[in-house]
């Protein structure tokens, strides 16, 4: 038998390591709501010169609507605006806010910023993590619970210094948050 | 080959204006780039991201020089130096030469002081992150960051943080690995696909410290033309699988050749050592192949190293063969076809030989009986992709039609025919298998009473021939051929043929000789010579007239290119 070359792990390839998980929960094809198309479509309008400058009011949509941007939604937007998967993706993966992953449905952001931090919005923070039973935070800083109800995040300013501090739940702005009145508001979120 | 950027030919209409780079004053076209404007003048700008055939996009900042326009006075006019030339206002910043386009009045200085502190800084930004392994890298020897930091970089580093980790050995496509780790983020390849190729799966994610060339999902860049961007990648990020750690470059000998893959014929560079070719790269020639070739092209030579090639003369005697000197063989082979009268012999050419070659054949078939020898080649077609592959794959079809060699295939049946019939006894076959490349069954041949191969690999045609004459590969050789858009190009030798195998134009040379007697040709400038004094196609002309970029041919040709 002929001597079989020796293997070196050194030069052996390695498969591409994917910008996202390309897993079954995240590969699952959603269906689109009603008028979602047309929406997308009525964006598209506002840049006349170039589709491509509405990739990312797309991509906006798309995380509204879904949560987080799959790589359906990559593709999608990407034939949508006659370009490539690639150059959705890249977006994607350059700004921070775009999620590749679901998180909590209800997204509780805690202000970190100067005021807020004088103010125990580090201990806020801490209370709603322990209160949601939150995991580690992902690579976005969101932390979402197991069972993916909350998702709580320590965000820089949202601007109300005044009356520190200040958290968001989902699109409700909440001011001078104390550990009792988190409790309250957790409550009322279901 | 159609670039859609050709920043280093501006349209020759293009107006001149006056411009001063490093103190001298010059006239250039408008709009040139300061890169090119320099390189006119014999002053190099270095540069990463800038690629004359791809669109600028200014990414590296090495190309940053100085720039400045005429000094005006209060009345809006030119200051005038002693003599008589503007005086420059030097614009206190530095700009990217690649994207700064001569105006009139323009000044640039290539080499100022400034400009040389910026390149050492970008040099040292460039560096932070890239590995430092360059003995263990394939591109050394031929990396512009390794020629960039000893020219105009620091002779040392002052980082001594963490540097970031990336993807290695990344297996991006069938042909190409990515290692994001040397990845100079310069774009080239990106650009490459999207606009030359118009492939557009490559891309930066997750842009900011952790910048990496990616491949999207579920893609491969496995076009024909992706090893393209192993060349113009100026690191080691991109490696050719066929060529990675197999020799370093600087041990290759680069010889001029020509691509015979095809007819379009591109330019290449062959690399070798020893007898050995390792590699082969394209070579710039604006009226053929820009500065690309096709993956079918580039990796199209490993066959010359094959173990079937055949490398000694051999004779067969019914089930023995014997191998022969060439001085033995000829004799022999001139006297077995002289036993046969002209129509009982044929002859199959190759859109594979040699101008050279096809005269020397045809001037044998002269010999054996004119018109009177039925001969053909073997068509051989594939599909034109609108780039640079033509649907001729035959990189001479032009050339043995020139000498009278082909009937366009339509007589390969007749020839098959007539074996079968028994009207033909006696066939020489060059260069071509009858069997698997031309569909003839292996019965035909062996009705002959005589059948003649030159050839390069062993294969069901030189199994049955009685004589078999190994030849040279395109490699091993020198002499012409004409492409599919009427150019004539030059082969030229990188490597020796190995064991006993020769000179294809020697042994027909000397078969000719042994059949008709000689006629003072010794060498194969004489055999162009005497080619040329009989095709009008390439009257006046000589093999060295050729020169590197080959010449279009006046005669009428077929004309045909490659992006039809």
């Amino acid at each position: 038998m002929s001597n079989p070359r020796a293997v070196d792990p050194a030069t052996q390839l390695v498969e591409p390591e994917h910008a996202f998980p390309v897993s079954e929960a995240h590969g699952a094809l959603v269906t689109f709501p009603t008028g979602f198309e047309a929406k997308c479509d009525e964006l598209i309008t506002h840049y006349p010169v170039s589709k491509r400058s509405a990739s990312l009011p797309l991509l906006h949509l798309w995380q509204e609507t879904f949560g987080h941007i799959s790589p359906q939604g990559i593709e999608w937007i990407a034939a949508k605006l006659d370009l490539q998967p690639i150059n959705i993706l890249e977006l994607v993966t350059f700004y921070p806010m775009f999620r590749q992953h679901p998180i909590g449905r209800i997204q509780i952001k805690v202000c970190r910023t100067l005021s807020c931090a004088l103010a125990g919005s580090y201990k806020l923070c801490d209370h709603f993590r322990e209160r949601c039973g939150t995991a580690t935070s992902d690579a976005h800083g969101i932390a979402s619970s197991p069972e993916g109800k909350y998702a709580v995040e320590f965000v820089e300013c949202i601007a109300s210094c005044g009356t520190a501090p200040v958290i968001m739940i989902n699109d409700d702005f909440h001011e001078a948050v104390t550990l009792q009145r988190a409790d309250e508001l957790l409550g009322k979120y279901d | 080959m159609k670039n859609p950027f050709n920043h280093d030919h501006p349209p020759a209409d293009t107006p001149l204006v006056n411009v001063q780079i490093d103190g001298v004053w010059t006239q250039m076209p408008k709009g040139l780039n300061a890169v090119e404007a320099a390189r006119r003048v014999g002053k190099f700008i270095p540069h990463y991201c800038y690629h004359p055939k791809l669109a600028i996009v200014g990414n590296c900042r090495m190309c940053l020089i100085e720039t400045g326009g005429p000094k005006m006075d209060a009345s809006r006019a030119p200051v005038l130096d002693a003599s008589g030339k503007p005086e420059i206002n030097w614009v206190p910043r530095p700009a990217i030469g690649c994207a700064t386009n001569l105006t009139e009045g323009m000044a640039i200085r290539t080499d100022s002081p400034l400009v040389q502190e910026c390149r050492r800084g970008v040099m040292e930004f460039l560096l932070i992150n890239h590995p430092l392994d360059c003995p263990i890298c394939d591109q050394a020897g031929e990396c512009k960051l390794q020629e960039y930091s000893v020219q105009y970089g620091n002779d040392h580093s002052r980082f001594v943080e963490e540097k970031v980790k990336k993807p290695k050995r990344v297996d991006i496509g069938e042909r190409i690995v990515l290692d994001d780790e040397r990845c100079i983020m310069c774009s080239r390849c990106i650009r490459f696909a999207k606009d030359t190729v118009h492939d557009d799966v490559l891309g930066f994610t997750e842009r900011g410290s952790h910048t990496t060339l990616a491949v999207h999902p579920g893609q491969r860049f496995d076009n024909n033309y992706s090893l393209n961007t192993v060349d113009i990648c100026p690191v080691g990020a991109l490696t050719s699988k066929d060529f990675r750690f197999q020799m370093r470059v600087w041990f290759l000998k680069e010889t001029k050749g020509i691509c015979t893959n095809c007819a379009t014929g591109c330019n290449t560079i062959i690399g070798s050592r020893e007898s050995t070719l390792y590699r082969m790269t394209p070579r710039e020639n604006e009226a053929v192949n820009s500065e690309w070739m096709c993956d079918q092209g580039r990796l199209g030579f490993h066959y010359i190293h094959d173990p079937k090639r055949l490398t000694q003369p051999i004779a067969r005697h019914g089930p023995e063969t014997t191998p022969l000197a060439w001085s033995e063989i000829i004799p022999q082979v001139a006297e077995r076809l002289r036993q046969f009268v002209p129509e009982q012999i044929g002859i199959v050419a190759s859109g594979r030989l040699t101008n050279e070659e096809a005269f020397l054949v045809a001037e044998i078939r002269r010999v054996l009986g004119g018109d009177s020898v039925l001969t053909d080649y073997v068509p051989r077609f594939g599909r034109a992709d609108g780039i640079l592959r033509s649907a001729d794959l035959n990189p001479n079809t032009h050339g043995v039609t020139l000498m009278g060699l082909s009937n366009g295939g339509a007589s390969l049946a007749d020839l098959r025919r007539s074996i079968d019939a028994g009207q033909i006894r006696a066939l020489v076959v060059l260069h071509e298998d009858l069997t698997a490349e031309a569909g003839w069954d292996g019965a035909t041949l062996q009705k002959l009473d005589l059948l003649v191969t030159l050839g390069l690999l062993q294969n069901p045609t030189t199994d049955r021939a009685d004589f078999i004459l190994p030849g040279a590969s395109f490699a091993e050789k020198r002499g012409s051929m004409i492409n599919g858009a009427g150019r004539l190009q030059r082969l030229n030798r990188a490597i020796p043929s190995p064991g006993q195998a020769w000179d294809d134009w020697q042994i027909l040379l000397r078969l000719k000789e042994a059949l008709g007697g000689g006629n003072g040709l010794h060498t194969i400038e004489e055999v162009f010579k005497a080619m040329a004094a009989q095709v009008p196609a390439f009257a006046g002309l000589t093999l060295s007239r050729i020169g590197d970029l080959g010449i279009e041919l006046e005669a009428a040709m077929p004309k045909e290119t490659a992006t039809e």
